[in-house]
């Protein structure tokens, strides 16, 4: 690494572009709507920046929490089964030989490249009243009918618009996010460590509990926390997959931009999310500081 | 050897992995007690070996029985064996004394007992003054001696090593040999050890499988392997050789004779040998079995006092010296520019001035010292 | 001979609970996507019994010009934020990777803020930036995509520079002093060592910023002027109403392109990384 002196015309040409690009179109906007969180709507359509906190006052109302706690509890739901499922997955993928790998990475990865609309649009199709499951569930029903079960009629199964169908989606399309960095804590760990507490009397089970978690617990709040961030921001799968109570934070934001046309109240909860945000970023940077500093030699 | 006194028995295991044979058909006993060392190259299947014993692989086929039990469907937890890792794999975020507790968990030995016993087997390694040290703060030698530690409190009935010495410095590494068979002597436990290093084979072993290939080459006690090598690959892994490609003219019971091309004549040995008339074969001489004399133009070759007609001499040209200290290794052009190797200990400060780069020199070897290579 | 070839301790991969588990997690992960695709084929409008084959959603979804639009907005949208984004994440990669100079610690956690941020928070910045710069909404095509393109550039630029600023902390220095060493400037070095380096990390970052642009809605969804539509705008106000073959047709091309690019870039990279060694 150079020092910047040394090479300066370099270093300028190299750096302005990025900088500048970054502090137009993602500080100032970030700026604006920092400006607007503290401000006042006077009239239809204009905002005064007045330093009032009543913006920020008004997220304290109970229906506003009611949607926070809800976008809190529904995205660390989210987060837990994703790491129930992906451990094990991730713990498949360590021990599989080079091609295995490969393999089961791109499994892994190809449903996260595909489009976010259009997965969700297809767990849509399979669980509506009249889609795959339900009709799946209907025949067979019919079928027990027909020997003889005496089953009443056939109720289709209300997976869709609830709670329900939010988190399986938010599992859907989160599952990746914390697969690949349970992969990558995993993958890193000396797999000597794991063969000696297996030499040393250790179940699997027990060698897991006591040796695969403390040693992999960096990579696996990397894992939470990158699962849990964009669960909690979610838009598009709480608004396409629940129903009219299962509103999350950030419907609620877009609707004070597109309906309710409050901009600074949006705003102002756009920046309590970003607040949450930042504060688990930190967290986990603060937990990874202290664990690089057990594991370093 | 009969059954009793054998731990380990290796029945005719063979690993692959794919198209890749590891381990092929090797067939091994190690008795109760003794320090053993699996010795070859890298890639020669020793470590895939050592793991088998461990129970981290299986063998593809064969069987494996340790005290007398068949390990097939034993797994790593639960066999009698306990592993010193290459890398020591000591668990960094526990202090020494819950390292070396570790096992003593699985082992159901009550919390009370634990204590005492982590204590002296700390004691064993002299570790039991940083029983409460992290691993992070430790040499790498320190490091190790939790690790044997570690393995030693389960009272194993055999302890396996990988590479104990490859991650020491030099000092150590030396320092470590001595300890490491002191240890195993007070203990009692049978030791396998897997090396590359044959220095540190012959050093500590008892006795040393040497394999090339996924086969085993010869098992014996360190003196006959340098000896008496069964083929050509142990003659030349072991220490450094001269070899000669040959046909054995003269087979008798009290001599036998094998022509070279390569040395442009004749090998005598004053014992017979047991090897078809006329087949090709190799003969094997140590440096330090061979004798230089002077060669004046036109001399004739000398003939040693107390050795019978046809003692070996040849003629040479002294072509490079290298010099190590304790000893000289000569590198002699013979007459029909084959090389051979001569290594002489430098017995006086002066001794080395005798010979010099160009000399003419003669070999002289004792019909003992050549040793006969079928393969 | 239960068992010929037993199981070694660690190759979680072939314990029939580990297939199991991990035969669930694809069946969750792939049965939704291959239905899509089964029924964009589908002979029937109701999209649950299997009618026969046909073609007919394929051509009805072409035939559907503002779908058409739609999807050739979104690939012009993403190949422009691809170049731009390579562009400044491979010098901000290089940047952060080659030099010391104050402030590098908090510029460089700074600069990768639009990867955390949630969509929706920088969804509603970029909304209201435009909204005050007062930018014309009523430019003529494709000048009106260059909101979408501005806003998908400043979030995926900095995923990029990861990328390649991963691939780079694996170039060995001793190589640009070996050039150095041997007569080339250090232009010439730079040219001819350091970026043969970094192009299995361009490649990736290309994709990456390529998906990203092609996946990304809800960004859209707030910097897209009125007259603009991209292909998950489209999809997303479809759906809404109702589940038709047309979108299942659509999505399967979307999912299709997806996984050309793909395969193309894992090719690339593994050509690449082929020919080093």
């Amino acid at each position: 690494m150079k020092d910047w002196r040394e090479d300066k015309t370099f270093f300028r040409a190299t750096i302005a572009l990025p900088v500048i690009w970054f502090f137009i179109f993602f500080v100032i906007p970030m700026a604006i709507v920092w400006a607007y969180s503290v401000g006042e709507n006077v009239g239809p359509v204009d905002v005064a920046i007045t330093g009032t906190f009543a913006n920020y006052a008004k997220a304290f109302a109970p229906e506003v929490l009611k949607v926070m706690g809800d976008s809190i509890w529904l995205a660390a739901l989210t987060t837990l089964i994703c790491l129930v499922v992906a451990f094990p997955v991730a713990l498949a993928m360590t021990f599989a030989d080079d091609k295995q790998k490969t393999w089961l990475l791109l499994l892994i990865m190809l449903p996260f490249w595909t489009n976010l609309l259009i997965r969700t649009y297809a767990l849509i199709a399979v669980m509506r009243t009249s889609g795959v499951i339900n009709t799946g569930l209907e025949g067979l029903h019919g079928l027990l009918m027909t020997v003889g079960l005496p089953l009443g009629s056939f109720e289709p199964l209300p997976l869709l618009y609830n709670k329900f169908a939010v988190v399986v989606g938010l599992v859907y399309v989160h599952l990746p996010f914390m697969v690949l960095p349970l992969y990558a804590a995993l993958d890193r760990l000396d797999k000597s460590l794991i063969e000696a507490s297996l030499d040393l009397g250790a179940g699997h089970l027990e060698t897991i509990r006591r040796v695969i978690v403390p040693l992999a617990a960096p990579g696996i709040a990397a894992g939470l926390v990158i699962t849990f961030i964009p669960a909690l921001g979610a838009y598009l799968t709480p608004d396409l997959l629940g129903g009219p109570d299962d509103l999350m934070i950030a419907s609620l934001i877009e609707r004070q931009f597109k309906r309710a046309n409050d901009w600074p109240f949006g705003a102002a909860l756009s920046f309590i999310l970003m607040y949450i945000t930042l504060l688990f970023f930190a967290v986990r940077a603060f937990l990874e500081r202290k664990g690089g500093k057990v594991g370093a030699h | 050897m009969s059954d009793r006194d054998t731990i380990i028995r290796v029945e005719e295991v063979t690993k692959r992995y794919g198209k890749v044979t590891a381990v092929d058909r090797v067939t091994l006993e190690i008795p109760r007690g003794e320090f053993f060392a699996l010795l070859g190259p890298s890639g020669c299947g020793k470590t895939t070996l050592l793991r088998m014993l461990a129970g981290f692989e299986m063998p593809t086929e064969g069987k494996i029985f340790i005290d007398g039990v068949d390990m097939s469907s034993i797994p790593p937890n639960k066999r009698p064996v306990n592993m010193v890792f290459q890398s020591y794999a000591v668990f960094p975020h526990m202090t020494v004394f819950e390292n070396v507790a570790y096992g003593l968990k699985f082992d159901n030995v009550p919390k009370s007992e634990q204590y005492g016993r982590v204590m002296a087997a700390l004691a064993d390694v002299k570790l039991d003054h940083l029983a409460e040290r992290k691993p992070d703060q430790m040499s790498g030698g320190q490091r190790q001696r939790v690790a044997l530690a570690r393995a030693l409190v389960k009272k194993p009935k055999v302890l396996l090593l990988d590479e104990p010495l490859s991650a020491l410095d030099a000092k150590l590494r030396e320092a470590m040999r001595f300890e490491l068979a002191e240890l195993q002597d007070k203990v009692g436990i049978t030791f396998v050890m897997v090396t590359h290093d044959q220095d540190e084979a012959l050093a500590m072993a008892c006795r040393c499988a040497v394999m090339d290939r996924g086969k085993l080459m010869q098992t014996a006690t360190p003196s006959n392997l340098y000896e008496f090598p069964a083929n050509k690959f142990v003659a030349d892994f072991i220490g450094s050789v001269n070899l000669f490609e040959g046909t054995l003219q003269v087979d008798l019971p009290d001599h036998a004779i094998v022509h070279s091309e390569e040395l442009g004549g004749q090998i005598y040995f004053d014992h017979g040998v047991s090897g078809a008339s006329g087949e090709k074969m190799w003969v094997g001489i140590r440096p330090e079995k061979i004798e230089l004399l002077k060669r004046e133009e036109g001399s004739n070759p000398p003939t040693p006092e107390d050795a019978p007609p046809g003692c070996n001499v040849a003629a040479g040209t002294i072509r490079q010296i290298s010099y190590l200290g304790s000893e000289s290794i000569y590198e002699i052009d013979l007459i029909n520019d084959r090389r051979m190797q001569v290594s002489r200990p430098n017995l006086s400060r002066w001794d080395q001035e005798d010979f010099t780069w160009g000399d003419d020199v003669w070999l002289r070897w004792h019909g003992d010292s050549p040793v006969l290579l079928q393969s | 001979m239960a068992n010929k070839h037993p199981r070694a301790p660690l190759d979680y991969l072939n314990m029939p609970a580990m297939k199991a588990w991990l035969a669930g997690v694809f069946i969750f992960l792939y049965t939704p996507l291959l239905i899509l695709i089964l029924f964009s084929f589908n002979d029937s409008k109701a999209n649950i019994v299997w009618k026969g084959f046909t073609l007919k959603w394929y051509v009805k979804a072409f035939e559907n010009t503002q779908l058409r639009e739609a999807l050739l907005n979104s690939l012009l949208i993403a190949g422009v934020c691809t170049i731009i984004s390579v562009v400044l994440g491979a010098l901000m990669a290089f940047v952060f990777w080659r030099f010391k100079f104050p402030f590098k610690g908090p510029l460089e956690s700074g600069m990768s803020l639009p990867i955390v941020v949630p969509e929706i928070c920088f969804g509603v910045a970029v909304l209201m930036f435009f909204a005050k710069l007062n930018f014309p909404n009523d430019l003529p095509y494709p000048f009106n995509l260059t909101q979408i393109i501005l806003a998908h550039v400043t979030f995926a630029f900095p995923f990029v520079a990861i990328v390649v600023r991963a691939r780079l902390e694996g170039f060995n220095q001793e190589l640009e002093a070996a050039a150095l060493d041997l007569g080339a400037t250090p232009y010439q070095a730079f040219r001819d060592v350091i970026i043969p380096h970094m192009k299995p990390g361009l490649i990736a970052g290309a994709l990456l910023a390529f998906t990203l642009s092609l996946d990304d809605f809800v960004i859209t969804f707030f910097a897209s002027g009125p007259g603009t539509i991209t292909f998950p705008v489209k999809v997303y106000s479809m759906v809404r109403f109702s589940v038709t073959p047309e979108v299942n047709a659509a999505s399967t091309i979307i999912i299709v392109i997806t996984v050309i690019a793909t395969v193309l870039a894992l090719r690339a990279q593994s050509a690449t990384s082929a020919k080093a060694n």
